[in-house]
């Protein structure tokens, strides 16, 4: 299996080989592309460029974590549920003093106290809200970032401000960024995989590659149906050998890059021949990596029922393979947007997560994943303390929690606080920019360094902002 | 993170603004007031600060208690000027805590601005297009425009693009498929001068044509084959898309196009063909489910036309409008229900029957239905005649009696007529008992009848109650004789009916048990009758009264609904309940006949939901939806065009919906010929010269090259909105012609094409992917519209738990038909369309992103469909007398083809050949999958050799692009 420790094994390009060159025998170039699919390890992208370098080639920084596995609660979860209690909203119940008069995108009414409680979890004493009993025991790797904020109330700038670092929906997502940055792990299976149980709003512009080469785009997969064949449709070739398939995949990549040499250079293009080739391995890899039968009875008890424990434990098969970046999406829509009727859905919604997440923290600790993985959860934004229409609460970007965990991080800790009421970050308040700029670092890659250039300018995910945490950065 | 939106607009307004050219506001100055001030000093009032609005000429320009905000001429006066260059945090523009600041260059675009005299202006999409002076006309003038254009950045146009690329090319834009080898051969050997404009021609004259335009509008249309929603049940709505593929062939200009799609039943004496268009606006989803509340649905189908109209002819995105005043463009929350009160006059409500429907016969069907109804109504009246006069025979001896008293324990309404029948109206209990006391002269009483008038009334044709079900079931009858002051029971026996159901025989009217009884289905619409025989005969000397207790217990209201009793003095043991003559039995056996064919003929009818609007006295009243909530009702509004979007344009009082249509495509409107010129741009170069194609408004992008969009949008309205004549024009241009091919030095300067520096290169859509695959292997059907079909896709995708709808995979031709006619299911589309990039026709789409994914690779290398496609081109490459590969290559690339590229593809024929050779199994397994048949000349492992070889052709980028 292609695990962390593999060494690269670049693989010598077909295009070296040369179209009009001795022409090995078929037989052999088809036992090469074969033969790849036992190592499976190599490296595209702008890695690629520092193949004999080995995998740090690009990295500025001694790199703790090798990827990220992202758990977005897309809708919003309100952060005064979870992680940051404030006792202070039941004596202001109903009220609406200053610092709660806030403008969000709808309008709210008086505070409205969490119903939840709290309580110290772990040796660290964080303190995890009730709703989250077993995620709450792994409190001690737990960094959790309160103070969390984004520039904008709505969904749709807000979820492409936390997935591509700005509102504009024409830049690369961050996923598309590692991937780009950091090359694949495995060549077997896509670097960047985004499950979603359906189709989150905004949809395929969150894992778009934009102007970074197309392979580098998120391959989107909607893990609702139960087996890799139905996952992935068209994942087998019922009728082609192993072999023959070879031959073929090997022969249409070789004839396509002979066209892009008569015909110049073209991203799309390129993206396109590396898709077709991971494609060819995915038909080995994938029936096995998106396999969750293969799991043990133990281990699917761990993660619980639901789409969301299938997509953590996936999210772990493909970190075990050299997946970069994994993002799981909570739900089909934005399930997490709790407008009215908000602590019935809360529970609802914690219930479904709170055993798996717990379970992956444990499993990729058991399996000596964690320190290597690093785990992101949050929404593209929080939601208010104040009521809206009596039992909803509204979007905010004021203030809301997002955490980090494994990768490198201080775990057991709180960075950052909100006002009395949770609804702006106060102290030391952490910009979706600086979120990326750590994530980054964390990775050894220097968010001011990690640029593309691009119609006449030096793109960056962080735009022109961006800070790294060091104090959640683990010395 | 705001300064990213400004270094990508400085990027593009320091390309425009030079230092020689003037400001000008709606290019260089508006985008960045409206990025940075109009959220507080704009539109929307419920944020406005300081009462200060920078969105309106006459209140930036006033002077305020506070100062001057802009002084025209005077910068150092201004307001604006100061507070953008404040240093004081409390006073600097924009405000710290809004996270937005402004560049150098953005300060200083203002302060020049406003120092040349503050020219106001509007958003540059809502000034009128202008097609600059000294240009020339049609497609010189692109190639002119886009010439200067690239000059001006040391670029130049690319030679043009080989004249197989250009067959190919131009086969595939226009019509979706691809050019026959032979059809390029005899293009690139023409001598004539004028053979591009010849093919052309050819090529729009096709109905392929429209058939590949009609995507790009169903795509907009949201169309689909199925509600929605959970349920997500079918619904037809293929003959909309049939009409728009005719229309499109048509080409059926786009101003009156518009007027079809929004308002076809308003035209005056709209034709069916113009109600049908109609059905654009039906193609919202509606919710089946149970408990939903269908005003709900009803009401977001309204917005959801509000909507699309707005984006699909204006490019702006009115959702915001819909809880609030639009933040950046001039459309308040009243503007919105202004023009959701237009859209909210039809008459359709989110029901389950999708009413009202427009129902389609054929000539030949509306002519069988005229003649059938004739039929119909002939023989009602002969039979009713003849009913008649069979009843005067039967009437023989027999007294009416006439009613005195009646009682309805279900409450009903029992009324005697002339002919002394009894009619029972009003309220329809499940069961009843009809208590009856009827008038009795002297004489003898040997028997009772009772007959059970058939035929139409309040809207139930038969003797019962029950429209759905018009039986009865009389379940006893109870007779008693008033003797002297007292009610004396009477014994019947011997009961016999002209007709009796199964099960339900007249004697069980009399065996004392109410669950039994006399019925008579099927023959519930026909007239009956029943015989009743006193045991003992009477002989009355004075008149007396009869009372009868008719019980009819069963439910359902199987109940008489017109009935008459008559008495007969005997002798009795001769009687007959009524009886039908020959002639009145063949008349309604003839007039059955005729109601099975008629229902049957209607039941086939396609019934296609259509706008309808409301009367002019059941209009529905709007109210503002506050917050966007339905049930949260706020100001009355009537309907109108939104005020500042109007741009002159005068609809009178209480617009409709064709006033809407008039509105968009009149000469005044500066939106909907940029947004339309821009869309059929980006279909041909496969990106926009605006890329949010979806949004002209402040937030969407800048223009590349403004002067060519608004030439074009001048150019297709002044053609007379000919999408035909457009494109000619578009696609003659040397720019179009241009070589795709790319040099490293055009990858440096314009990585994406957005210069449009070369030709276009993209890879192809979801259905021309399919339809060039299909022709190539020679197993396309050509057929034309119909319903949609369902070519193979992988099991179980379906998973519709209410109505057992299957997806078979169709066998014969409809398994090769163009993509356009692959069923659209909104929750589970076929897997081809999703995993290239295709929507789910659930809200409009302006555009597909296009994306890459191994998934795709998958598709083409695995899909079962694509193997078919292999065999087809593998049989046609086998049917080939020489050079087998070689065709079959040219015939997938239409290019001639390399000798290097032929051996490749030959080894590798060689050597899977031999692989199938030691695995004969394997080659089993590949013939069949490909759906072929293996020609005689070969053996089996020869021809899986050419399988392969043909799926590798399938596969190569090449084939699966446009470029």
């Amino acid at each position: 299996m292609a695990g962390s420790g593999l060494m690269k094994q670049p693989v010598p390009d077909s295009e070296q080989v040369g179209w009009f060159s001795a022409d090995p025998v078929a037989a052999l170039t088809r036992r090469r592309l074969i033969g790849c699919l036992g190592a499976g390890v190599g490296s595209v992208g702008l890695a690629a460029a520092f193949a004999d370098g080995g995998d740090s080639a690009l990295r500025h920084f001694v790199p703790r974590a090798r990827r990220v596995i992202h758990l977005f609660m897309n809708g919003g979860p309100y952060q005064g549920d979870f992680f940051d209690p404030k006792p202070l909203l039941q004596k202001y119940a109903g009220q609406r003093p200053p610092e709660a008069d806030l403008r969000t995108e709808r309008r709210t009414a008086g505070l409205l106290p969490s119903p939840f409680r709290f309580r110290p979890c772990g040796t660290s004493g964080i303190p995890v809200s009730s709703l989250l009993p077993l995620t709450g025991q792994q409190a001690d790797e737990l960094c959790v970032l309160r103070s969390t904020w984004t520039d904008n109330p709505n969904h749709g700038p807000a979820l492409l401000l936390m997935n591509n670092g700005t509102i504009l929906p024409t830049r690369p997502s961050m996923g598309s960024w590692l991937s780009w940055g950091l090359g694949s792990e495995n060549r077997n299976l896509p670097s960047y995989v985004v499950l979603c149980p359906g189709k989150p709003v905004r949809f395929s512009i969150l894992w778009t590659s934009a102007f970074l080469p197309g392979s580098h785009q998120g391959t989107y997969i909607n893990h609702s149906v139960p087996t890799p064949e139905k996952l992935i449709p068209f994942l087998r070739n019922e009728a082609a050998g192993r072999e023959m398939q070879a031959a073929q995949v090997e022969l249409i990549s070789r004839l396509n890059r002979h066209q892009l040499s008569r015909t110049g250079p073209d991203g799309q293009l390129e993206g396109r021949l590396q898709a077709m080739e991971t494609a060819f391995r995915m038909q080995f890899t994938a029936t096995d990596a998106f396999d969750l039968q293969q799991e043990t009875k133990a281990t699917r008890e761990l993660y619980g029922e639901g789409h969301f424990a299938s997509g953590c434990l996936l999210a772990r098969r493909l970190s075990e393979r050299g997946v970069r970046f994994i993002q799981v999406y909570y739900g089909d829509g934005q399930p997490w947007d709790t407008h009215s009727d908000h602590n019935r859905q809360a529970e609802t919604l914690a219930r479904s997560i709170d055993r798996p997440i717990a379970a992956l923290l444990q499993d990729l600790r058991q399996r000596g994943l964690l320190d290597e993985t690093l785990i992101l959860w949050g929404g593209e934004f929080g939601r208010t303390p104040t009521s809206e229409n009596g039992s909803g609460r509204d979007h905010n970007h004021y203030g809301f929690t997002t955490w980090l965990a494994g990768g490198g991080v201080r775990g057991g800790m709180t960075y950052g606080e909100t006002d009395d009421f949770g609804f702006r970050a106060v102290q030391d308040r952490v910009h979706v920019h600086d979120l990326h700029a750590t994530m980054l670092h964390l990775l050894g890659l220097d968010h001011e360094r990690l640029t593309y250039r691009y119609a006449g300018r030096d793109f960056r995910l962080t735009d022109v902002a961006g800070r790294v945490l060091s104090d959640v950065v683990g010395g | 993170m705001r300064l990213a939106v400004w270094i990508l607009v400085l990027w593009v307004v320091c390309s425009w603004v030079s230092a020689d050219q003037p400001v000008r506001f709606g290019r260089d100055v508006l985008p960045i007031l409206s990025a940075n001030c109009f959220s507080c000093h704009g539109p929307d009032e419920s944020e406005r600060k300081a009462g200060l609005r920078l969105d309106l000429e006459s209140e930036a320009k006033r002077v305020h208690a506070t100062g001057h905000p802009i002084a025209a001429g005077d910068a150092a006066a201004s307001l604006v000027v100061q507070r953008i260059n404040s240093g004081d945090p409390d006073l600097v523009m924009p405000p710290p805590d809004s996270h937005r600041t402004l560049t150098a260059e953005q300060k200083a675009i203002l302060q020049r601005w406003i120092a040349e005299g503050a020219v106001w202006g509007r958003h540059w999409s809502f000034e009128p297009p202008m097609a600059g002076a000294g240009i020339p006309a049609g497609s010189a003038g692109i190639d002119w425009l886009v010439e200067r254009f690239l000059s001006e950045r040391g670029l130049a146009l690319r030679e043009p693009a080989d004249r197989y690329t250009l067959i190919r090319r131009l086969s595939l834009d226009l019509t979706g498929l691809p050019p026959t080898m032979s059809e390029a051969e005899a293009f690139v050997s023409s001598d004539d001068p004028r053979a591009v404009e010849r093919l052309v021609d050819t090529l729009l004259a096709r109905e392929e044509f429209g058939e590949h335009w009609a995507r790009m509008w169903l795509d907009l249309a949201r169309y689909a084959d199925t509600k929605g929603y959970e349920k997500d049940l079918g619904r037809t709505m293929w003959p909309w898309r049939d009409w728009l593929v005719k229309a499109l062939n048509e080409d059926l200009p786009l101003d009156l196009l518009t007027e079809h799609l929004l308002a076809g039943d308003l035209l005056p004496h709209a034709t069916d063909e113009q109600r049908l268009a109609t059905a654009f606006h039906r193609n919202t989803m509606s919710n089946d489910e149970g408990g939903t509340d269908d005003e709900e649905f009803r009401s977001i189908a309204v917005k959801d036309r509000v909507d699309t109209t707005l984006q699909v002819w204006m490019g702006l995105t009115a959702g915001c409008a819909k809880c609030h005043s639009h933040k950046y463009d001039p459309l308040s929350i009243t503007d919105y229900y202004g023009l959701y009160a237009i859209f909210n006059q039809t008459q359709d409500a989110d029901r389950f029957d999708d009413a009202p429907t427009l129902e389609l016969l054929n000539e030949s069907q509306r002519v069988r239905r005229m003649a059938l109804q004739g039929r119909q109504s002939e023989l009602r009246s002969r039979l009713e005649e003849s009913r008649e006069s069979d009843a005067a025979g039967d009437d023989q001896g027999w007294r009416t009696l006439m009613l005195q008293r009646a009682e309805s324990q279900g409450g009903a309404k029992l009324q005697s007529q002339a002919d002394g029948s009894i009619v029972v109206s009003g309220s329809r209990p499940a069961e009843d008992v009809y208590t009856l006391t009827l008038g009795l002269e002297r004489g003898s009483l040997a028997a009772l009848r009772l007959q059970a008038v058939a035929g139409a009334g309040a809207g139930v044709e038969g003797v019962g109650r029950n429209p759905a079900d018009p039986n009865f079931v009389l379940s006893e009858l109870e007779v008693e004789l008033l003797v002297g002051g007292q009610w004396q029971r009477l014994e019947l026996v011997r009961p016999r009916a002209d007709f009796e159901q199964v099960n339900w025989p007249i004697t069980g009217a009399l065996d004392g048990d109410f669950k039994t009884g006399w019925a008579v289905s099927p023959r519930q619409r026909e007239p009956h009758a029943a015989v009743f025989e006193l045991s003992e005969p009477l002989q009355l000397s004075e008149p007396s009264e009869l009372r009868l207790v008719m019980r009819q217990n069963y439910g359902n209201s199987l109940t008489f609904r017109r009935f008459r009793w008559s008495v007969h003095g005997g002798p009795a043991a001769g009687l007959q309940p009524l009886q039908s003559s020959e002639k009145t039995r063949g008349l309604q056996a003839e007039l059955t006949a005729v109601e099975q064919e008629l229902s049957g003929l209607v039941s086939g009818v396609a019934r296609v939901p259509v706008l309808q609007a409301l009367a002019a006295d059941r209009q529905r009243e709007t109210r503002v939806h506050r917050r966007g909530n339905f049930l949260d009702p706020g100001d009355q509004v009537s309907p109108a065009l939104p005020g500042e979007l109007r741009f002159g344009f005068e609809a009178g009082e209480s617009p409709t919906r064709l006033d809407a249509a008039r509105w968009l495509m009149s000469a005044q409107n500066p939106l909907t010929p940029r947004v339309w010129a821009n869309r059929i741009w980006a279909r041909l170069w496969g990106q926009g010269l605006v890329e949010t194609e979806e949004d002209f408004g402040a937030l969407g992008a800048l223009p590349v090259n403004p002067e060519l969009l608004d030439f074009l949008a001048v150019q297709y309205r002044q053609d007379g909105w000919s999408l035909k004549r457009l494109l000619k024009v578009l696609v003659l241009s040397r720019v179009y012609a241009q070589s795709s091919d790319v040099t490293a030095q055009l990858q440096q300067q314009d990585p994406r094409n957005v210069l449009v520096s070369r030709g276009a290169r993209y890879r192809l859509s979801a259905e021309v992917l399919r339809d060039q695959m299909l022709s190539v292997s020679g197993r396309l059907s050509l057929k034309r519209g119909g319903p949609p079909v369902m070519p193979p896709q992988p099991d179980g995708l379906w998973r519709s738990t209410y109505n057992g709808q299957k997806w078979v995979n169709a066998e014969g031709e409809d398994r090769y038909r163009r993509g356009l006619y692959t069923y659209l299911k909104r929750t589970t589309p076929h897997p081809m369309g999703t995993t290239f990039d295709g929507g789910s026709g659930e809200v409009c789409q302006i555009r597909r992103i296009r994306t890459n994914t191994p998934l795709q690779a998958l598709v083409v290398l695995n899909d079962p469909a694509s193997l078919e496609c292999a065999g087809g081109l593998a049989k046609w490459m086998s049917e080939q007398s020489e050079r087998r590969v070689e065709r079959g290559l040219q015939r997938a690339l239409i290019r001639p083809v390399l000798p290097s590229e032929v051996a490749a593809l030959e080894r590798l024929q060689r050597d899977v050949q031999q692989v199938f050779a030691e695995h004969p199994e394997q080659s089993v397994a590949l013939l069949s999958g490909a759906r072929v048949e293996r020609p005689e000349s070969l053996s089996e492992s020869e021809f899986a050799g050419f399988i392969v070889v043909a799926s590798t052709i399938l596969n190569l980028d090449e084939f699966l692009s446009r470029r």
